[in-house]
């Protein structure tokens, strides 16, 4: 049976992991192929690295460190942040990613999805989706999130943008519920159950993980195929040896 | 001479030489017909669409030169489904070395198209490909279309029925997952297939 995957999210800043809010307070937590070993033997079953100055700056990401990561790191990466054409994805592509993430960049031009579907299969396309839940009771999607001073509220529905991006060739959607993030009270679960219904590629969680049972209620209650977290994961809060035990434990299928 | 890697533009060419190199094997890539016939393995890594996968190699004037080969050839993910007689995926006559027919899978509630993801193998049939590998081994998919199974089946994986997840026929092999990102299943299964 396909397991749910665990996935830790680094964020990547000059070739270093760092930690901080988004884009205030970063402390450079170590070097990107170490920390990415050291998940590798952890057990997680993914790795995310998002650049979080990339699409801001509006340039692509460096590639030197995606080489260095493929020839270490035997578990699949996808690499997100600044990837706005088909030429910046194939390089991050043939650097050794195995997906790559976009954003910001396809809410500003969504025929970007198109052109990465046709141009290396839906399996490598990842469509990250930040989404808040707006005064009027609708979800809406969020552009520029890893800049709190340019972050963009936009007209477009969450719901439809999910849909709309499956059509254009979205092989995988990353959800961050924004509402939840940062806080540690657990995933979005009515969200992601809503999304869930309308996603047929797998789909991932992100955004409020605290506790081994918010992994757990995300995967039996909102059906998500993955689960991405950063924080709990990088401070030792929660390891994943210790999480996977509880998951099977809880009955939900795990890659031991 | 050595274990060459056949460069028919698949983007996963460069992950599958490191994981390689991870194993102490130096792969040159090439699509030099002499250098392929010469090698003593040949991989043939890939990730895509099968048309464009089989017109790639027609171009390059590979396509009479692989089914020619009679040392160990292995492909990888797309590589694999080029082995067959045909994919679906764009109804495509293929290498026609493997008797089957790839198949997309079919839409079923709460399977969720491309198989993303970690899953498990199960032995089928004695090889010595499959060393070392034990009932329930997790290896990592990423595919829409897939072999379905027969007397190539090595091993089977279960995504909404079995299909074949690693095949041989002759001195030809298949894995449908990535086994440069299958962390230590994946790192035995090369070994065994260099070993071959």
């Amino acid at each position: 049976m396909l397991s749910r995957r665990l996935v830790p999210c680094l964020d990547v800043r000059d070739g270093k992991v760092v930690k901080g809010v988004r884009f205030r307070d970063h402390v450079v937590m170590g070097e990107i192929v170490d920390l990415a070993l050291r998940y590798r033997d952890e057990g997680a079953d993914e790795l995310v690295f998002y650049d979080i100055t990339a699409s801001p700056e509006g340039r692509s990401v460096d590639r030197g460190w995606v080489e260095r990561v493929a020839r270490e790191i035997d578990i699949p990466f996808c690499v997100a942040g600044g990837i706005r054409s088909v030429e910046d994805a194939r390089a991050v592509l043939h650097a050794g990613a195995d997906k790559i993430s976009v954003n910001s960049p396809a809410l500003e031009r969504p025929s970007l999805i198109d052109e990465l579907a046709a141009a290396f299969g839906v399996q490598c396309v990842v469509v990250g989706v930040d989404s808040l839940r707006d005064a009027d009771g609708e979800w809406r999607v969020r552009q520029y999130t890893g800049d709190p001073t340019r972050t963009q509220a936009l007209a477009r529905r969450t719901l439809d943008w999910i849909v709309e991006a499956q059509q254009r060739g979205a092989g995988e959607i990353v959800l961050n519920c924004m509402g939840s993030d940062g806080v540690r009270q657990g995933y979005d679960l009515e969200q992601l159950a809503v999304v869930r219904a309308l996603c047929n590629v797998p789909l991932i969680a992100s955004g409020g993980a605290g506790a081994p049972e918010h992994f757990c209620d995300a995967f039996l209650e909102a059906d998500v195929d993955g689960a991405l977290a950063a924080s709990v994961f990088h401070s030792g809060a929660i390891a994943i040896p210790a999480l996977k035990q509880s998951l099977a434990g809880w009955g939900v299928e795990v890659r031991t | 001479m050595g274990v060459v890697l056949v460069d028919a533009g698949g983007t996963n060419i460069g992950s599958v030489r490191y994981a390689l190199q991870r194993l102490g094997v130096d792969a040159a890539l090439t699509s030099d017909a002499e250098t392929i016939r010469s090698a003593d393995k040949v991989i043939l890594p890939g990730v895509g669409a099968a048309g464009p996968g089989m017109a790639r190699l027609r171009e390059l004037g590979l396509e009479a030169l692989m089914r020619s080969l009679t040392q160990p050839v292995l492909g990888v993910c797309l590589g694999m489904q080029l082995l067959c007689e045909r994919s679906e995926e764009g109804d495509v006559a293929c290498l026609g070395l493997i008797p089957a027919t790839v198949r997309r899978f079919e839409e079923q509630p709460g399977l969720r198209v491309p198989h993303m993801g970690w899953n498990q193998l199960q032995r089928r049939r004695e090889h010595r490909l499959l060393e070392g590998l034990v009932d329930g081994d997790w290896a990592y998919f990423v595919h829409s279309y897939a072999v379905p199974l027969g007397d190539h089946a090595l091993a089977t994986t279960d995504f909404g029925g079995e299909f074949a997840s690693v095949i041989a026929r002759d001195n030809f092999h298949g894995m449908q997952f990535h086994p440069e990102r299958s962390a230590k299943v994946g790192a035995r299964l090369l070994k065994n297939f260099l070993e071959l």
